[in-house]
């Protein structure tokens, strides 16, 4: 398997830079269209949300791919949690299709510790998608540890945004 | 005081001329010794680097302070005016001889005198190349620093670390006062936590190279290596069983980050302790019998030590909610770790049969301690002005250096065992 650091890393970035605003869609209409694998094309007021094109529509809840943790934890917030449903429902109407989880830790600390707590981070994640319908070998979890930090500074914003386990896409040739 | 030895321009045939270790010292020792090294009558035929290699190890040491000699170079075999000595306020005095070999080698050949006692104390002679020279002046001092302390001298040791510059990491060896370094491995991808083979010839580390943590173990003198884990997951935190057959390492095939053993090889693997949470950073006592490791059993991430045998994991660290990374002691008597004290990470040493606790650093990102083998000094990674560095402190705290390099990071050392 291949993984672009260079372009999970420009990924990354344009998500975190497009995160305040929120879909422009009603979720709740979002919810009730019908996930179609067979769907391409972005097509204005009318998408397909859990299709390969919503991986790359920034109004579908697929855009998100980063979930984020508090220090020194790996419980997934309450508030990622409409993000890894996005994900688990892409991968039960997708079944060809598979997710890398990538476990990342803050520059605090110990290097294998971080190492430790980048796979848990991955894994609380790949136990999400597991339990919401994903099928075993449809997500692989790795951890990054401390070593792959996106942002450098040691600041408490810079930190929040390195404790995070990101979801690439084997269908968005992200991995 | 503040002293600066540029040791990086005395090494030789050093393959990454750009990545030379900077030694600094910050801190004195208390009660040093005073000692005289004149120079080798005949050194300048090869240069002058072997006395001053001396003496610079020996102050490094913490333990010396070096009395001025004047230049003056005295033969091996000269008689010794021990009241002129005293007189110039030193304890100790190392004379000694450089001469060409037949062989077309060279010969140095010291002693060493007790100044106090007005008594010989034996001497050595070595035959070397010119490229030998600063192993040769190890030796020479690692001599010196046994008969005066009762203690094993370490400046024929070596340290592996780790040193990133951008998009590289290099795994360097280096003589234990950062000369005559030399790249074991390069990569795009990070390398951490080498671990030196009891021996001394093999490095075991963890490398992302294949885009996952898998453990290699590395033969330095011929530079092959092979895959020592590389299971499901992520493979990591190496460490050496004192028979130097044996590796600890931290496997996540099973679930979250567990403990493992199996031989150097890859083969016989199996499981050493059970938790859900994590069990990461083993490392051996020096007797072999235990593993003591950081685990967050407990809710919080503490120091715990288990029969290297299998068992029940006893808690080792109390305070505070975060020590982790513990590497006992050469003699098995304390533990070195890493604690959080109010947002700082700091090396702490604790007196493992009182369980008193001492923080050794003022430092607030202190990564990796690891015991010279003769227990007097811990080396750590640290960070000072936003760069990674190397810094070593003695065991009580007192005496300090620093070691960095130019416009890079360095990180992960490990010091190596006692040379044979």
């Amino acid at each position: 398997m291949r993984y672009t650091l260079p372009l999970i890393a420009t990924l990354l970035l344009a998500a975190c830079s497009s995160q305040p605003p929120a879909p422009e869609q009603n979720p709740a209409g979002v919810e009730s269209r019908t996930p179609s694998a067979t769907s391409s094309g972005v097509n204005e007021g009318n998408f397909e949300p859990y299709s390969i094109a919503g991986l790359k529509d920034p109004r579908s809840p697929l855009f998100k791919r980063s979930v984020y943790f508090d220090f020194d934890q790996y419980v997934v917030k309450d508030e990622f949690k409409p993000t890894i449903e996005a994900h688990a429902k892409f991968l039960v109407a997708n079944p060809q299709f598979k997710v890398l989880i990538q476990g990342n830790a803050d520059e605090r600390g110990s290097r294998e510790y971080n190492l430790a707590l980048g796979q848990k981070r991955a894994d609380a994640v790949k136990k999400s998608l597991a339990l919401l319908g994903a099928r075993e070998d449809q997500v692989e979890s790795v951890s990054l540890g401390k070593e792959k930090p996106v942002c450098t500074e040691s600041t408490e914003d810079c930190w929040a945004k390195n404790r995070r386990a990101d979801i690439l896409h084997s269908a968005a040739k992200e991995f | 005081m503040k002293i600066r030895y540029l040791l990086g321009l005395l090494a030789v045939a050093a393959s990454s001329a750009h990545a030379q270790l900077t030694v600094e010292i910050t801190g004195a020792g208390a009660n040093r010794m005073p000692i005289a090294i004149a120079d080798f009558t005949g050194e300048r035929i090869v240069s002058q680097a072997l006395t001053s290699v001396v003496r610079n190890d020996l102050e490094r040491s913490g333990v010396f302070k070096l009395v001025d000699t004047r230049g003056q170079a005295i033969p091996e075999n000269a008689s010794i005016s021990y009241d002129d000595w005293k007189s110039r306020g030193a304890d100790a005095l190392a004379v000694g001889s450089v001469s060409p070999a037949a062989d077309g080698r060279y010969e140095s050949r010291f002693r060493l005198y007790d100044i106090q006692k007005q008594a010989a104390l034996g001497g050595q002679g070595y035959l070397h190349t010119s490229g030998q020279l600063r192993g040769t002046a190890h030796r020479i001092a690692d001599f010196i620093y046994e008969k005066l302390t009762g203690e094993p001298g370490i400046f024929s040791t070596r340290i592996a670390y780790v040193v990133k510059s951008t998009g590289r990491y290099e795994l360097q060896i280096a003589d234990a006062d950062g000369g005559n370094a030399q790249t074991a491995l390069a990569s795009r991808e990070p390398i951490i936590s080498p671990s030196w083979s009891p021996d001394g010839t093999k490095l075991a580390y963890v490398s992302f190279e294949a885009k996952k943590p898998i453990v290699y173990v590395h033969d330095l003198a011929s530079g092959r290596r092979h895959v020592a884990a590389n299971f499901k997951g992520s493979n990591s935190a190496p460490a050496w069983a004192p028979d130097g057959k044996r590796l600890a390492v931290v496997l996540t095939k099973d679930g979250s980050s567990q403990l493992y053993l199996l031989n150097s090889d890859g083969s016989g693997l199996t499981r050493i302790a059970t938790s859900s949470g994590i069990d990461t950073e083993p490392a051996f006592s020096p007797d072999g019998q235990y593993i003591y490791f950081t685990s967050d059993r407990g809710g919080s991430p503490q120091i715990y030590r288990i029969p290297a045998t299998g068992g029940d994991a006893q808690r080792i660290t109390f305070e505070g909610n975060y020590n982790v990374t513990p590497r006992p002691s050469p003699d098995g008597k304390s533990l070195a770790y890493i604690s959080r004290n109010s947002g700082r990470f700091q090396l702490t040493l604790m007196d493992l049969a009182t369980k008193q606790t001492q923080v050794l650093t003022d430092t607030a990102k202190d990564e990796s301690p690891s015991f010279a083998p003769n227990g007097r000094m811990i080396i750590f990674a640290t960070e000072v002005g936003n760069r990674g560095i190397l810094a070593a402190v003695s065991a009580d705290g007192r005496f300090k250096q620093r070691l960095s390099v130019q416009a890079a990071d360095v990180r992960e050392p490990s010091w190596g065992p006692l040379a044979k």
